[in-house]
């Protein structure tokens, strides 16, 4: 009966958005409403083939939609740092806008193609997979609903798509980390809302009595990310049958409602979304408990009721009103607290074990990456100070910033999980080689100190060449002057960029090679058996 | 007084007490005597678990 129902359903879609392609007012709805065609015609005829079969039996965990993520978080991964590396290197050579992909690869086309790539498909796959993983393995139950837990993989993934695709043919409603227009954010609120429902659903059919700590972080990054996303996406269609959007707000109180989500979307998707990684595989990995359990209560409780309020530093000298500004500002300084609270939480978790740092290359990942988190949120409270904002507003030093913390932190906790994953999902001995995990943790980690070091002896020239007078009162330099003396330290940047993609490439490259090549855990052990 | 007004006086006195006693309370709850134990518990829940992992099935090679 259900599958009559979703026949009927994927046959209205499919017609629908073919009509739509008739009345298309722009190039990206109509290759968007073609690309839906396509998808539900797709779904059409896979739920007919499926038809009549016996479905499959449902036990233990379901690891499906964890396998298909792990390999996509990869893929994501060096798609975005191939991207990011190439518009880097626009910034230090110009002529890389080629004329024959004028209007298609500018800066301004590549650039969200680049940010999204990253934080939402990179880290975006990552978090739903490993939420996935881990609400499984810490409530000992299997995931609510399996149908519904797919729709999610595959929903989000489908977001990525015509986000993507928007960018290049110039969709894009102007927000920053929230360009994707009306129809793609409604999309996204239906497969949010079930992202949540297949979570809790989990979460109360669990055999644990206790609700594990990473799930907590899990459970408000969807919970809050829901909410941004529904109030800063409030927007008027111009025509539904085009992507052209009209925001609810305007002037200051959209810029506040945008940096409102903007500065959410790193502490709920970057920060606490991958804080509920790093409290169950660090542990997993250094197969120790964490550290103090009681201090991972606070940390979550301390970075709820501090993070929502740190926005407003975005907006330093504009039309904000001084005391909002300052209300941030003085938010963000407090956020130190719980942020260095959780660091040594996932460092210490380590004590006793710190002998692993030596022969385990994927702790060492894990490791790094927790420091980059309390250093990067070291720097970015200090950043938000009004008299460091002054100078490092509009520089590069902001770029460095999000970098440390994109790269060191979101970056290697994700190559840490993957690393500790694959093995556990193809059900391997381990890797394939743990020599490419060492070259890749290198590569990595010195493309991080070129990308930050170079961004902060660019920015902060830039910022210094900025506000530069003579004794008379007038600017010494142009702004032309500041970006020929920035070169330099874009080459840098964009060779630490190369050495980033290099290593994620090595780790895509033993990841395959891991699923191809590592023996089998369980041959091993009937090995054993037999042996005897 | 208009309604952003109103708004801002309950948000500066009863909501910002109410937010801070739930944070206080929070943290006592947290050292409350015997709590030791549990969160000892519920500290090991990743290790409880593992199974019963799926087996993956394999097909011809992979």
């Amino acid at each position: 009966m259900w599958d009559y129902l979703k026949l009927v359903i994927f046959g209205l879609i499919a017609v629908l958005a073919a009509i739509a392609t008739t009345y298309a007012r722009d190039l990206a709805y109509l290759v968007h409403a073609i690309l839906v065609v396509a998808i539900a015609g797709g779904m059409f005829i896979f739920t007919l083939r499926r038809m009549g079969h016996e479905p499959a039996p449902k036990t233990g965990y379901l690891d499906g939609p964890i396998r298909w993520g792990v390999a996509l978080t990869a893929f994501w991964g060096v798609v975005g740092f191939l991207v990011g590396t190439y518009i880097a290197f626009m910034l230090a050579f110009p002529q890389m806008n080629f004329a024959w992909a004028e209007g298609m690869m500018n800066f301004g086309r590549l650039r969200p193609l680049h940010t999204s790539a990253v934080i939402f498909a990179f880290g975006g796959t990552a978090l739903i997979t490993s939420s996935f993983y881990v609400v499984q393995r810490t409530s000992g139950a299997r995931l609510w609903n399996d149908g519904l837990a797919w729709f999610v993989f595959w929903g989000y993934q489908i977001v990525i798509l015509l986000a993507a695709t928007g960018y290049v043919l110039g969709q894009t409603q102007g927000k920053e980390y929230a360009e994707p227009e009306w129809y793609i954010d409604l999309w996204l609120t239906i497969v949010w809302v079930a992202y949540l429902l297949v979570f809790l659903g989990t979460l109360m059919k669990r055999k644990e009595p206790h609700i594990y700590v990473a799930n907590w972080f899990y459970l408000s990054f969807i919970i809050t990310i829901a909410m941004l996303h529904v109030v800063n996406n409030l927007s008027l269609p111009v025509s539904i049958f085009g992507s052209k959007s009209v925001q609810v707000f305007s002037g200051v109180q959209d810029a506040m409602t945008q940096w409102w989500y903007g500065h959410n979307a790193v502490g709920f998707f970057l920060t606490a979304g991958f804080l509920g990684m790093m409290y169950y595989f660090i542990p997993k990995q250094a197969e120790r408990p964490v550290f103090s359990y009681k201090l991972s209560i606070i940390h979550f409780w301390a970075l709820i009721f501090l993070y929502i309020w740190a926005g407003p530093h975005h907006l330093h000298y504009t039309a904000l009103p001084d005391w909002a500004s300052t209300l941030g500002m003085v938010f963000s300084i407090v956020l130190w607290m719980p942020s260095w609270g959780g660091m040594i939480n996932g460092l210490m978790t380590l004590s006793g074990a710190w002998d692993k740092l030596r022969t385990d290359p994927i702790i060492r990942m894990m490791v790094i990456s927790v420091g980059f988190y309390g250093m990067s949120t070291f720097e970015g409270p200090m950043m938000s100070i009004k008299a460091v904002n002054s100078l490092s507003h509009y520089t590069d030093w902001t770029i460095g910033h999000v970098h440390s913390g994109a790269l060191g932190w979101n970056g290697m906790i994700t190559f840490g999980m993957l690393y500790f994953l694959f093995p556990k999902l193809w059900n391997k001995q381990g890797l394939y080689s743990l020599k490419l995990v060492s070259w890749h943790f290198w590569l990595a980690t010195i493309g991080i100190i070129l990308y930050a070091a170079a961004m902060w002896v660019s920015g902060i020239m830039e910022g210094l060449m900025w506000r530069e007078v003579d004794a008379q009162g007038f600017l010494v330099n142009s702004f032309a002057d500041t970006v020929a003396a920035k070169f330099p330290m874009y080459v840098v940047r964009g060779l630490g960029g190369v050495m980033y993609l290099t290593g994620a490439l090595i780790m895509a490259y033993n990841l395959w090679m891991t699923v191809r090549r590592a023996p089998l855990a369980e041959a091993s052990a009937a090995q054993a058996v037999a042996a005897e | 007084m208009d309604t952003y007004s109103i708004f801002r006086e309950i948000a500066d006195s009863w909501v910002l007490l109410a937010m801070f006693l739930f944070f206080v309370l929070m943290v006592v709850w947290v050292f409350r005597p015997g709590s030791r134990e549990i969160h000892k518990d519920a500290a090991l829940a990743p290790f409880r678990n593992d199974q019963p992992a799926p087996r993956f099935e394999h097909g011809a090679d992979n």
